[in-house]
């Protein structure tokens, strides 16, 4: 069946059974919206070098739109690979399963249908903002199936010790699967968290995840984020992470892409109040054919805000890297301190990557920089190795160690950031 | 140990080396001195086999082997040592992490047993004294930040822990004043034997105050022009290189 059909029917068969819900005209709304923009293609500028189209409009493809299923027919959720104990929220098949997850009776979890109903406030605010920034087919098809997402809250004054971790799940074992996993946070103020999204996929059938995540951070709140990708080659992913920073508060972003099929990542962070400090890293150490895009946007639209965003990438085989980095100044936010570095190393001759910045000021006294580079490993520092009789392999690995490490060494969570070392040491098969 | 006949090599199209002869026998310590533009440096990195540099003609046998077909890793296992002019600044890779590979690879290739934590951080420490190295310095990025000073009394102390039997110090003396003089030489002098040899490349005849040379070089134009004892260095540095440029009628 085309994609468009079986989309159609999903999209109905939502509506017809919720047609009561508070969420319901936000999704037709969203649904019009994506039949008029559609699945984007490499005409529009946002999707230039980043091609779904083909994917999921693939002649042999008929992705399985996934819906709710009951709880007792999901059987071995598969473990956290960093820890036993962790929180973690569970997402099977794109839809948030409370019944699955490891809950901390200090946060609040419900789906997003129930904070709808009990966060009116909330909902309004920011379910839906990142829609201002991402206006593509991709977001209004996400929003078009709002509902079995995720709400969380960290409440006022609430500091939490470990991660949050965002466990998803996708099952494209007999069919090809296609999951849209919603999720709306909101940090209140005074509140502390790290919260860990993975990606965990069972299966050879191919699975395309079209997720939005959108955090609202207040008053002097700390929010820290990591998104790991580490799927096989018949995962894709288009996401969005939108932190909506509200007041004046402190948020760290990590993204880590070590392999997939093709991922688009956007990263927006809209810093609304003055004094707002944002960091956004990001390291993608590709391989085979995994084409890895991090869009990102800051918008600073009050005075006196700091952000720093800091890019890596190593490109191997016939892999695609793409980094395209927005930031923009208003008019009000004079002050804005704005940085950006896009660093990437080419190891073979049939990997890409495209990188540009794109800075919009329109104020006069801020500070910006950005800068990108785009190399091969450094032949001085190779040659400097190579003559303390480190052999060409391990004298590779030592430099492009270095060169993630100064993004991994970002990661907080011991045992998130244990992990991603030894992940990459495989990848560079740096251990004996 | 090492013993260099008839070496041409050229960078590009600029012929360099114009056919070099030299031996060098365990427990002799060997200086080449001459002007700028000679070819010192070149000689040390085609030595240790740096691949900008293409051998045109000659061969160098070390320790019988042909040093020549080695990779530059296998020169550096086989005993070879170049303390670097320009010692490369590598951020996020750790000095200790850096020389603990490097003593392990080798002694891989020798087919050694690999040194463990211990008995490393045993080893460093006693090497450590010889050239006045802190702790804290080895513990930062490989020469990230690093002094000059710094810079070249690490590569003394990588020596010291790779214990080669060929040391080549390619201007190990240029950007030192004269305290870390000392100590580089006085490092370069403890690990000197009657089984290992040093080949000192400089400019100024200062270092060799300090590494007193058995044979001394005059390299000019890619050909060593004059050999003499640690007197030449002497003589060139009360003359200037004029006196051999004469010599060898070059001079208008």
């Amino acid at each position: 069946m085309e994609f468009n059909q079986i989309i159609q029917d999903a999209f109905n068969a939502l509506q017809h059974k919720h047609s009561a819900d508070t969420l319901f005209p936000i999704r037709q709304k969203a649904y019009e919206s994506f039949q008029r923009q559609g699945i984007p293609t490499s005409k529009n500028e946002e999707w230039k070098y980043t091609r779904i189209n083909g994917i999921v409009n693939n002649a042999n493809a008929s992705f399985n739109f996934a819906t709710p299923i009951k709880v007792a027919g999901i059987e071995n959720i598969p473990a956290l690979p960093f820890t036993q104990t962790a929180l973690q929220l569970v997402f099977v098949d794109g839809i948030f399963y409370e019944e699955l997850s490891v809950l901390n009776p200090l946060v609040e979890v419900s789906n997003l249908q129930q904070a709808a109903d009990k966060y009116p406030d909330y909902i309004s605010k920011h379910a839906g903002h990142s829609s201002q920034y991402i206006k593509d087919g991709m977001q209004a098809l996400n929003t078009a199936f709002t509902g079995n997402g995720l709400f969380l809250r960290i409440p006022k004054n609430t500091v939490m010790d470990e991660p949050i971790y965002i466990h998803h799940i996708t099952r494209s074992i007999a069919n090809q699967l296609f999951v849209q996993p919603r999720i709306l946070v909101i940090v209140e103020e005074n509140a502390q968290v790290q919260l860990v999204e993975v990606y965990n996929n069972e299966g050879k059938q191919e699975c395309f995840t079209n997720q939005v995540t959108e955090i609202a951070v207040y008053e002097q709140a700390r929010m820290e984020y990591y998104k790991l990708q580490d799927e096989a080659e018949h995962c894709h992913q288009v996401g969005t992470t939108h932190v909506q920073q509200v007041g004046k508060c402190f948020t760290h972003c990590v993204t880590i892409t070590v392999s997939g099929g093709t991922v688009r990542n956007n990263l927006n962070l809209i810093l609304e109040a003055a004094h707002n400090e944002g960091h956004m890293y990001g390291l993608y150490l590709l391989d085979g054919q995994t084409h890895a895009d991090n869009h990102t946007i800051v918008d600073n639209m009050a005075p006196d805000c700091f952000s720093n965003e800091f890019y890596k990438g190593i490109m191997d085989g016939k892999s695609n890297g793409i980094f395209n980095g927005k930031i923009f100044v208003r008019q009000v936010a004079q002050k804005t301190n704005a940085y950006q570095s896009n660093k990437n190393i080419l190891l073979s001759n049939a990997a890409q990557v495209n990188t540009k910045p794109q800075l919009e000021i329109f104020a006069d006294d801020v500070k910006c920089s950005h800068g990108c580079t785009i190399g091969r490993l450094d032949d001085e520092a190779m040659f400097y190795l190579k003559a303390r009789g480190i052999g060409d392999k391990k004298a590779k690995a030592l430099l492009l160690h270095a060169f993630a490490e100064e993004i991994v060494e970002q990661v907080k969570p011991k045992e998130l950031k244990l992990y991603i070392e030894n992940l990459i040491n495989e990848r560079l098969e740096f251990g004996e | 140990m090492l013993q260099i006949k008839n070496l041409h090599a050229k960078i590009e199209d600029k012929q360099i080396l114009n056919g070099i002869n030299l031996t060098i026998n365990p427990g002799e310590v060997h200086a080449i001195m001459g002007p700028n533009g000679s070819g010192k440096s070149t000689l040390a990195n085609v030595l240790a086999g740096r691949s900008d540099y293409e051998v045109t003609a000659g061969e160098v046998s070390f320790n019988n082997k042909d040093l020549l077909s080695f990779s530059p890793e296998d020169r550096a296992r086989e005993g070879l040592f170049l303390a670097f002019q320009y010692p490369v600044e590598i951020p996020g890779v750790s000095t200790t992490n850096f020389i603990k590979t490097a003593v392990n690879e080798i002694r891989k290739y020798r087919g050694e047993e690999l040194l463990d934590a211990v008995a490393f951080l045993k080893r460093m420490k006693e090497k450590m004294k010889l050239v006045n190295i802190d702790q804290s310095l080895l513990s930062r990025s490989l020469n990230e930040g690093f002094s000059g000073g710094e810079k070249k009394r690490n590569e003394i102390f990588q020596m010291a822990m790779l214990e080669p039997t060929l040391a080549i110090l390619d201007e190990t003396d240029s950007g030192l004043d004269i305290d870390a003089l000392r100590i580089v030489a006085n490092g370069v002098n403890t690990l000197r034997n009657e089984n290992n040899a040093v080949l000192v490349v400089t400019h100024y005849q200062r270092l060799l105050d300090y590494i007193v040379p058995d044979f001394v070089h005059v390299l000019y134009k890619g050909r060593i022009v004059k050999s003499g004892t640690k007197e030449l260095a002497l003589e060139l540095e009360a003359n200037g290189y004029d006196f051999i440029k004469q010599d060898v009628g070059e001079l208008v």
